[in-house]
């Protein structure tokens, strides 16, 4: 088996660990690279559909193509689409920094989503290697009332043993993608003929990585105009992932707080 | 301190076929854990850019010298506290493999935390502080390595700074960890000097080491090698679920060991149903794909059957000829996590594969604090500590035992909620002589040993010769030649107060520095080593027949040499015994290979090696630990001493029994000891 084929092979145990141990289960779908493979697994892993909601948290402020991505693959994908709105930002903690704040809208839109629906177990598409306090994430993670994340009193996880009994009002995070990197993701991608929201690629010498807010997400300087190009500029780059998401650098402590409350 | 990345390597990302290696970095609290995952990541060129200024920055703030750790210890509190408190995964490339780096935090009130690091790795690095040297942790690391089953590991001596980079006391702290290691199973350890902090020995060579010749760390970590699926071993393929999306039910799980094709027949258990394998299906259909006929080890799959039996998640898919067994009673040796302790009559979920039931404990033995070294004769396993566990479930499920199959032979317990234990299963209800644990009367002899072996296999050394002195009623005799094997049994018996029949065979041949030995073991331990003689009238008639060294002169001469000298005096002294111990090891050469830990002696008894794991590397470790006398022989190039005429010291790299009967051509370089009348499996070689 290949590297690719490993990871796919957890990936597909993971969600179907999730489906079969806890009640009612969504999908967190931001549109990005990292959750259109998710998906895409999913849809593996049970054989064509994906039996469960797929929820885009939805701040109004993405791109104008990620919106039309939506639109196209949630049918093409024949995917069981919940959009959410989130509160205005008046109704977040005033104490973060502004570009957290702005994210934590989305934190915001979870706690409603969660209520709505009732879930017992959210999926979401983080990995490791993007953040050093993902890279401290269980697969299967604790979020407690008010969605917090206890990140002193992590359960022990072991031996792909998962804990996946919330207290109620308490939900689980299940991060089927934890083990990827981003160079992962896009020879994936590549292998299975994924679409791509064409941000990813270079226009103008800029592209964007990691997409998020338009006000708080910035694309970097770039030539490369196919995912073939993408990896090689991945294979040779220093430059972090997510350097060009503001709320990560606004103070040392910034990203800890907003997924301490909620954030993913 | 040299900031400069090293150039030679690109930065961390991997390429698709290259080998991905998981080590996790276990130790004492404050030994330098993270800091040295942070140099190793600086010295590879893995940082991204920008990192170290902040880092810098996050230092200053804390008012700390430029703290590597902060690179991995991310969370507000493990900064202000300088302690990690949860474990976190970060990926290095080397020149010849990725390694995911799993950093452990080594506070004791964060042990559940360790092992949900360490459980996923194959292979480990222990950080000792040279300054502190072997602390509670350290100990209770290596344990867990152990019954997580992790077998790779090396040990980092690190802050060698702060003891002035004394190569002498590299060499005290090498000495001492070896020889506890080697109790438990690790043998032939690597053990390198290093100081994280500034660099020296971890990916370079630097003058503050120069006396150094060993591998840097991260050469040791590119001698470590990734686990491989099981694909060899029976099928084994837990049920996560039944999907009937459409008109197809799909029975979907990972095959956890061996392999499958369409129209193989399969078992499934608990209820031991069959059927055949009608489709392995896939999304999207992939014409001509090879997972659609054959699939194996470490995929995760959906599959049709040819008959409508009941499936359900938590069966278990198996092979019908090399099926597991549907348990209702399970023997473990676990690893407690809970604040709440393990007793008997508490209550627990019981996970094995997919399967689950509730499940009360009903027997707990040999309870340890493996941070102490201490036995516990409590009836309960407390936090972070371990003990053997019987376990009555209220459902069968199937499982494995864990020297069978590693995968689908380990539980996990859950308490409250929470996972909160696991570990190997030593033995099942449905096992010849049961879970109990204990001879039974009129068990054959090779039932007995093949219990024994489930159930010693995975204990250190002298764990082992414990509990088989236990186990096994009746008298135990041990022959000693008072080679470094038999003085590191002798010294192990002592140390646990073991009294049995401790036998030599005198030849009267023997060298004048074996009887010299002998008294000082005599005198060292504080008991007498009792002696069998060969007898007199068939000695001298020996003599007669052949001369003083007729020996020489032919094969048969030798071995009616050896049998008037050793092996009737062998039989005399094992004559009514219920067990024989010996201190075999199954490297010594190629016919000693078939050694196992219990066998059957054809003499009709069980014959038992409790080092047969053990590399001679490791034997001499644990003597030099323990400061055991020895044979100064062995310093002149004797490996295997036995009579002096017959034994030659041997060249550096010619096999270890080389050195016997070297006028004989290699073969069967035996004298028939461990030979006698050639037990079944139990094909097995020499002593003195
Ligand atoms: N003098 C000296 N100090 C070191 C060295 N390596 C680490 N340290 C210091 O030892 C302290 C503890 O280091 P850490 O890397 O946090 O130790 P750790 O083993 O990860 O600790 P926990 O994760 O909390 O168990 C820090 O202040 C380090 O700077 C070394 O080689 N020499
Ligand atoms: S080893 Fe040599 S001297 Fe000793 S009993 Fe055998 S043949 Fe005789
Ligand atoms: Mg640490």
């Amino acid at each position: 088996m290949s590297r690719l084929d490993d990871l796919e092979a957890q990936s597909i145990f993971i969600l179907r660990e999730a489906f079969a141990r806890l009640r009612r289960i969504g999908l967190l779908w931001s549109l990005g690279k990292d959750s259109n493979v998710m998906i895409w697994i999913a849809r593996k892993a049970f054989f064509g559909r994906v039996p469960f909601p797929v929820l885009h948290v939805d701040t109004g402020k993405k791109f104008p193509e990620m919106y039309a991505f939506r639109e196209r693959y949630a049918v093409e994908w024949n995917l069981d689409l919940k959009v959410e709105p989130c509160p205005p930002v008046e109704a977040v903690d005033p104490t973060l920094p502004p570009a957290a704040r702005s994210a934590a809208r989305k934190t915001e839109g979870l706690k409603l989503a969660l209520a709505k629906y009732g879930f017992d177990g959210l999926i979401a598409g983080i990995r490791r290697d993007e953040e050093p306090t993902r890279a401290k994430e269980r697969v299967f993670s604790l979020r407690g009332i008010e969605g917090r994340w206890d990140v002193r009193d992590q359960a022990p996880e072991f031996w792909d043993h998962f804990n996946a009994a919330p207290p109620s009002g308490a939900h689980m995070r299940i991060h089927p993608i934890l083990h990827w990197t981003e160079i992962d993701i896009w020879r994936y991608t590549r292998r299975e003929g994924l679409p791509i929201i064409p941000l990813y690629l270079a226009r103008n010498g800029k592209r964007y990585r990691s997409l998020g807010d338009t006000d708080i997400t910035f694309p970097h300087a770039s030539d490369a105009a196919s995912i073939d190009d993408i990896i090689a500029e991945l294979e040779a780059t220093t430059i972090p992932e997510r350097a060009g998401r503001a709320m990560d650098h606004e103070a040392e402590d910034a990203f800890e707080r907003l997924r301490v409350t909620g954030y993913l | 301190m040299n900031m400069l990345p090293n150039d030679k390597i690109l930065p961390g990302h991997q390429t698709p076929n290259r080998p991905l290696l998981r080590v996790v970095i276990v130790g004492h609290v404050d030994h330098g854990k993270s800091t040295l995952i942070g140099r190793l990541l600086h010295e590879t060129g893995s940082l991204p850019e920008g990192k170290l200024q902040t880092i810098n920055a996050v230092s200053d703030r804390r008012g700390v010298a430029f703290e590597w750790s902060f690179l991995l210890d991310a969370l507000q509190t493990e900064r202000d506290q300088g302690i990690t408190l949860d474990t976190s995964q970060i990926r290095l490339r080397t020149a010849s493999c990725d390694v995911v780096l799993i950093d452990a935090p080594g506070h004791a009130e964060f042990v559940r935390n360790m092992v949900t690091g360490a459980a996923q790795a194959d292979a480990a690095l222990l950080v000792i502080d040279a300054a502190e040297g072997v602390r509670e942790q350290t100990r209770r690391h290596v344990h867990l390595l152990h019954i997580l089953g992790i077998s790779q590991l090396a040990v980092v001596v690190n802050k060698m700074d702060r003891v002035g980079y004394a190569q002498s006391r590299f060499v005290e702290i090498k000495a001492a960890v070896a020889g506890e290691l080697s109790e438990l199973g690790f043998s032939a350890v690597t053990i390198v000097p290093a100081a994280a902090r500034h660099g020296d020995g971890v990916a370079q060579r630097t003058p503050a080491l120069a006396w150094h010749s060993g591998p840097t760390v991260l050469e040791m970590l590119e001698s470590f090698t990734p686990a491989k699926p099981l694909a060899e071993l029976p099928l084994r393929i837990p049920v996560q679920a039944v999907y009937r999306f459409d008109d197809r039910r799909i029975v979907a799980g990972r095959i956890e060991s061996g392999r499958l094709a369409v129209g193989d027949e399969i078992v499934v258990l608990p209820r031991g149903a069959t059927a055949r394998v009608r489709s392995i299906e896939q999304w999207p259909a992939l014409a001509g794909s090879p997972l659609a006929a054959a699939s194996r080890a470490g995929q995760s799959i959906g599959l049709t059957l040819d008959d409508q039996i009941f499936v359900e998640r938590g069966d278990m898919i198996a092979s019908p000829q090399q099926s597991a067994t549907a348990a209702r009673l399970l023997r473990a040796r676990v690893f407690w996590l809970h604040e709440q302790a393990l007793c008997v009559g508490s209550n627990v979920g019981v996970r094995v594969g997919t399967a689950e039931c509730s499940g009360k404990v009903t027997l707990i033995e040999n309870a340890i604090d493996p941070g102490e070294l201490a036995p516990s004769k409590a009836q309960a396993i407390a936090r972070n500590h371990i003990g053997e566990i019987e376990i009555a479930l209220t459902h069968p499920i199937a499982a494995d035992v864990h020297v069978q199959n590693p995968r689908t032979g380990r539980l996990v317990l859950d308490f409250a909620g929470r996972i909160s234990g696991g570990g190997p299963i030593l033995a099942r209800d449905g096992d010849p002589a049961g879970a109990r644990g204990r001879a039974q009367e009129g068990t054959p002899l090779a039932a007995q040993a093949g219990r024994l072996n489930a159930l010693l296999d995975a204990l250190p050394a002298p764990e082992r010769l414990a509990r088989f002195c236990r186990e096994v009623a009746g008298r135990l005799v041990f022959t000693t030649s008072f080679g470094l094997e038999d003085q590191a049994i002798l010294h192990m018996l002592h140390e646990q107060d073991i009294d049995i029949d401790v036998v030599t065979l005198d030849t009267g041949r023997l060298f004048p520095e074996t009887y010299q030995l002998w008294s000082e073991t005599e005198e060292r331990y504080g008991r007498r080593i009792r002696a069998i003689y060969p007898e007199h009238g068939k000695l001298e008639s020996l003599v007669a027949a052949h001369g003083i060294n007729g020996f020489y002169a032919s094969r048969a001469a030798r071995t009616a040499c050896c049998h008037v000298r050793k092996v009737e005096p062998l039989n005399r002294a094992l004559a009514g015994a219920a067990a024989w111990i010996v201190g075999l090891r199954a490297d010594q050469s190629g016919h000693r290979g078939a050694t196992a830990l219990t066998a059957v002696d054809a003499r009709g008894l069980l014959k038992f090696s409790p080092l047969f794991d053990w590399t001679r590397e490791a034997v001499q470790s644990y003597v030099a630990a323990h400061r055991i006398p020895l044979n100064p022989l062995h310093g002149s190039g004797f490996a295997s001493i036995g009579c002096a005429p017959c034994t030659r010291a041997i060249a550096p790299g010619e096999p270890e029994r080389a050195g016997r009967w070297w006028w004989e051509q290699d073969g069967k370089k035996e004298c028939g000891l461990h030979n006698a009348g050639g037990g079944k499996a139990v094909a097995e070689p020499a002593q003195p």
